[in-house]
């Protein structure tokens, strides 16, 4: 216990004396101050230093709370009468000081009192100060660690410091990263243009025609947004589940050698960058496209824009989530126990009835997932819309335009998104609702030894209609990327040509050496900088936060597991609008850095680390554990060398995930990046914007081939964790 | 475990290769609302002729400008080049952009001046553009359609679902048209042209140069859109016809403005100058931008519409850039027009 206060102590002095105290103007990683000044220079001063010259005295009382543990270790030294003194003191010291860091970091901002209020009640305080910077973070943290590590002293599962200190670090990160930038923009949304609250005015835009009305009903024009984008979500849950299902069971149950095949197919959609795979739909069904025109000749008619709107979005997001869709019912049909559904052949039950009545229900969790995933998928698509929407407008784009277009109303987006965040927890809820109590447990601990039931004919046969339709489709698609990408102006003059490889990715030998002159190399090492060390950050966050969810008891679980779920359900436009409200100002000031987006990814794409560590962590038996702890190891380290060297799988699919979001998502990235960090898919926008698709489609391209490598090599080392797991097996009796 | 360790740090070398900036130099972040490869070419451009770093992001100017609105408390932008004027007025009107008077005015063309005065000398003309529209000839004769010449051509009913425009609310394009034809035709009849056209358009676009691209592909038959715009495309080789409307038309100045409480304001001031001499707008050629340039002397190419052979109306800059002006206008477009059926 001791040890651990020293350590945080450490920590919090190293922070106060030692680092700067503010955030610096040229980056996390430049070391100027180093050699400007320090530890003089105001700009780059430890906090110590700025108080010694009787600068931001606000400050004083920090290092006060600071020292209390110290206070709290010789008084229980002093008094060995009261055993739980020294935790009260430290919960003492870490709530204060974090309250306080807080209070002011929100109350001084950049011109001095940020509210009318203050400067009432103290008067103008003639002075300022930026954001937090090393200093002041690490002090957080301290105080933060004070804090759980009192909560252990006094008893909280079980006096863990490792587990009390794990829950109030992610609940830290949550509540900074998740809760307060999303609760900063609601709030926006009940402002007017100079930010007084008016309720009027906040009711007045959540109930417009412009996002409810149903003219399209009765007239000829469209509906309101919400309207829109809802029918949209429906119908993509609904279909990319359906083909999701069909996916599933012609690859596990039709007996069809070339079912494998369909994995690869699967993948390439889930590794496309936004917008690809819309234009190529508009080269196909647009007014001029192929398909469109050769019907229109062979019927007659004149080809028309039916395209854009409803039918285009439809079917490009048809193409770009049914592959998620499948890889979570391919889980789920697998798993149905065989011997249930020979149990029901036994019983005289035709193959048609016992797919009906038992294998499908039995499927009903992995339906209802696929469905959410899809629903929320599509509510928070935005390439998509964007390019192929005409004048179907759905709620992703105008939160954009809200934003960036000439109205430029922070309060208009806010309402829109939260109407967006209605739609997505509602789905969430009903998902739940759904599913409700009723067991869908098949497997048990003993084996099964039965063969999966053949699915019925007339299941199977439009099974592989649809199927090879879709794959035909998906192959046609992507044969048209890959070729617009040597074409001089696709639609128009197709010689083949390199240039748009050139004018992206060329490089020149100098004598100075190489020179990366391509004008997309910037953002390419940008984003491959950003994604890979987004990626196991994110891995590591969702790992810990599944290991506390499965293993450990503790108060208020749920809201907790609410808490990390709760990013899944918020759309990328919401996150990127939230975070550039909440982050641009003191007391944490990110935006125009890299932090920003690897912050972004690692919340976004969290959930989905904690659900494959859920996953992977239930299969190991609890045993494991209980030995390690039995034989004197703490929970630390039986988490560092048991838990973590079986889940290799479970973190090698988090680390892909989210190392492959990071490359292609847009939707909160085009609000986040700035000059110095600018990623991929922003910068294919501009050039789509400037009808410049060559060269958006060779960088695409180049994504691609980029993220395919990344993921074998990530699928090998899934390979290499079966053989690590005997080595492991050794180990562990030595513990 | 050990090849894991690898691939990071491969990955990490790879990261480490891209970011050789560490070493401090001077800077310049650069906002740029023009199209990419002039962007490009501008911060290319001033690197080399200075050797100052240019940190440049590409946004429309509706983007720029509300990310200058949410960074006011804390400015990360230098100096803010290119994109229609309205916006660097509505900033300079705000307060957001800083004055200054450069000594390269005497250079330059009455109306860039002109521009600068309206808004508090916080703002000056870069380069200018008429407004017209473009057609694609191919899908216009496959579809029998008669050529039009005139704004008041686009009303008849066998353009319907034929022509395309920007929505005036995402769009500094779309505005200009829609303050062209209120300024043209007068409030009340520009409004009923207004509704006319909404019954013909087949996509209200979100940005502004949408509808010639769209027309440019085939994917439409007619955009309006600024003639520099349809002369770009025609000029890359696709089948495209440029219109300066009979009636006469409206046109537009892109701005440069410098952003208050800059980190490198001297900086900022360089490029500025350097940004309106005539060698520098005379390379706007290079990446077929056809617009006019504010220098006297930069030179222009053959394919540029000529301004001073157009009817162009007497644009009220300081009226029709106003936020109240623009507000009201873009409201009365949403409840009269755009909630008419089509």
């Amino acid at each position: 216990m001791n040890r651990t206060i020293a350590l945080w102590l450490f920590v919090g002095l190293l922070g106060f004396c030692v680092l700067p105290w503010y955030v610096l103007d040229d980056g996390l990683w430049s070391f100027e101050w180093l050699t400007d000044g320090y530890p003089f220079d105001t700009d780059y001063a430890p906090a110590l230093f700025l108080l010694l010259q009787g600068e931001k005295l606000w400050l004083s009382p920090v290092p006060v709370l600071l020292s209390l543990p110290l206070l709290g270790i010789v008084l229980s030294k002093l008094i060995p009468t009261r055993p739980r003194l020294l935790g009260q003191i430290l919960c003492l010291a870490g709530a204060l000081g974090l309250a306080y860091m807080l209070a002011q970091g929100f109350a001084i901002g950049i011109r001095g009192w940020n509210s009318e209020l203050l400067v009432q009640a103290f008067g103008e305080l003639g002075d300022r100060q930026f954001g937090f910077g090393y200093g002041a973070m690490l002090v957080c943290i301290s105080f933060l660690f004070f804090l759980t590590t009192g909560i252990a002293a006094r008893g909280a599962v079980n006096g863990d410091v490792f587990i009390v200190g794990a829950i109030g670090f992610v609940i830290a990160l949550v509540g900074m990263f998740i809760l307060f930038p999303v609760l900063n923009m609601l709030s926006s949304a009940v402002q007017d243009g100079d930010g007084n609250y008016s309720f009027g005015i906040f009711f007045s835009k959540l109930f417009s025609s412009k996002i409810w009305g149903l003219h399209c009903l009765t007239e000829n024009r469209s509906c309101g947004v919400a309207w829109n984008s809802l029918v949209l979500a429906l119908c993509v849950g609904a279909l990319t589940t359906l083909l999701g299902l069909v996916f599933a069971l012609v690859a596990t149950r039709s007996g069809m050698r070339q079912a494998h095949l369909l994995r690869p197919l699967t993948v390439l959609p889930i590794i496309t960058p936004p917008f690809v795979i819309g234009l190529a739909i508009i080269l196909l069904f647009g007014l001029s496209g192929a398909v469109t025109t050769f019907v229109a000749d062979l019927l007659g008619i004149n080809p028309t824009r039916w395209v854009y709107g409803l039918p285009g979005i439809l079917i490009a997001q048809l193409l770009s989530f049914t592959p998620i869709a499948f890889l979570v019912l391919i889980g789920v049909v697998e798993g149905v126990a065989p011997s249930m559904e020979e149990a029901s052949q036994t019983l005289r039950a035709t193959r048609w009835q016992t797919f009906r009545t038992v294998s499908l229900p039995l499927m009903r969790p992995g339906i209802a997932n696929a469905f959410l995933l899809g629903f929320i998928e599509s509510m928070a698509d935005f390439g998509n819309p964007l390019v192929l929407g005409g004048n179907y407008d759905v709620l992703s784009t105008e939160i954009f335009f809200a934003i960036v277009g000439a109205q430029n109303d922070q309060g208009q987006a806010a309402v829109l998104a939260i109407v967006l965040l209605i739609f997505t927890l509602s789905a969430f809820y009903a998902q739940r609702r759904w599913l409700g109590k009723k067991s869908y447990t098949t497997q048990t601990g003993k084996g099964d030894s039965g063969i999966p039931a053949v699915l019925p004919r007339r299941v199977l046969i439009p099974s592989y209609i649809l199927v090879s339709i879709w794959s035909i489709f998906t192959i046609v698609v992507y044969g048209m990327i890959f070729y617009g990408g040597f074409v001089e102006i696709w639609g128009l003059d197709h010689s083949i040509t390199l240039k748009h490889y050139i004018t992206a990715f060329g490089v020149t030998m100098t004598d100075n050496g190489l020179h990366f002159r391509g004008s997309a190399w910037d953002s390419f090492w940008t984003t491959l900088r950003i994604a890979a060390t987004a990626a196991p950050l994110t891995a590591a966050v969702g790992l810990v936060t599944a290991y506390l969810l499965v293993r450990q008891d503790f108060a208020a679980k749920n809201a907790f597991e609410f808490g990390t779920m709760l990013s899944f359900a918020i759309p990328g436009t919401v996150i990127g609008v939230a975070y550039i409200m909440a982050f641009n100002v003191p007391p944490i000031e990110l935006t125009g850095t890299g932090v920003i987006l690897v912050l972004s990814f690692i919340f976004r794409n969290m959930p989905v680390g904690i659900r494959a560590g859920v996953a992977s962590m239930s299969q190991l038996d609890k045993s494991l554990d209980e030995a390690s702890l039995t034989l004197g190891a703490n929970t630390w380290r039986t988490f560092r060398e048991i838990i973590l060297p079986l889940m290799k799988p479970a973190i090698l699919a988090a680390l892909v995930f989210s190392f492959v979001r990071a490359m292609t998502a847009i939707s909160a990235v085009i609000f986040l990046v700035s000059a110095e960090h600018n990623m991929a898919t922003s910068y294919i926008i501009g050039r789509v914007e400037n009808n410049d698709y060559g060269i958006a489609i060779a960088y695409s391209t180049t994504l691609i081939v980029v993220m395919l490598v990344v993921v074998l090599v990530m699928q090998l080392l899934v390979g290499k964790s079966k053989v690590g797991r005997r080595v492991a097996q050794k180990i562990t009796p030595t513990v | 475990m050990k090849i894991k360790t690898y691939l990071g740090a491969a990955l990490v070398s790879i990261a480490a290769v891209a970011n050789g900036n560490a070493v401090a130099a001077e800077k310049l972040t650069y906002y740029c609302s023009a199209q990419e490869d002039w962007c490009q070419l501008m911060a290319t451009g001033f690197e080399e002729a200075t050797g100052i770093k240019v940190n440049m992001t590409r946004k429309s100017s509706g983007e720029t400008l509300a990310q200058i609105k949410a960074e006011a408390s804390n400015p990360k932008g230098d100096i803010w080049w290119g994109g229609t004027g309205d916006p660097h007025l509505q900033a300079a009107e705000e307060g957001l952009t800083e004055v200054y008077e450069s000594p390269m005015r005497g250079e330059l063309h009455p109306w860039a001046i002109a521009q600068a005065e309206s808004g508090g000398n916080a703002t000056i003309g870069i380069y200018s553009g008429a407004l017209g529209y473009g057609y694609n000839e191919e899908v216009l004769k496959a579809n029998n359609l008669p050529v039009p010449a005139c704004w008041k051509d686009l009303l008849k009913p066998e353009y319907k679902g034929h022509v395309q425009m920007a929505n005036p609310n995402s769009s500094g394009t779309a505005y200009t048209t829609l303050a062209t034809i209120v300024q043209l035709f007068g409030e009340e009849e520009g409004f009923e042209f207004m509704k006319g056209l909404h019954k013909n358009i087949n996509q209200y676009t979100k940005s502004g140069s949408a509808p010639i691209k769209a027309a440019a592909r085939g994917e439409n038959t007619i955009g309006i859109v600024f003639m520099h715009d349809a002369v770009k495309q025609a000029a890359t080789g696709f089948p495209i016809k440029v219109v300066a409307p009979c009636e006469g038309t409206g046109y537009e100045i892109g701005g440069m403005s410098i952003v208050k409480g800059a980190r490198n304001p001297e900086n900022a001031q360089k490029f500025y100058d350097w940004a309106l001499s005539a060698d520098v707008q005379s390379r706007s050629l290079e990446v077929k931008a056809y617009q006019v340039m504010s220098n006297k002397t930069a030179e222009s190419s053959p394919l540029a519409p000529d301004l001073s052979k157009l009817t162009l109306i007497d644009y009220d800059f300081k009226k029709y850039g106003s936020k109240a002006e623009r507000s009201r206008l873009l409201k009365k477009w949403d409840d009269e027009v755009s909630v008419l059926s089509q």
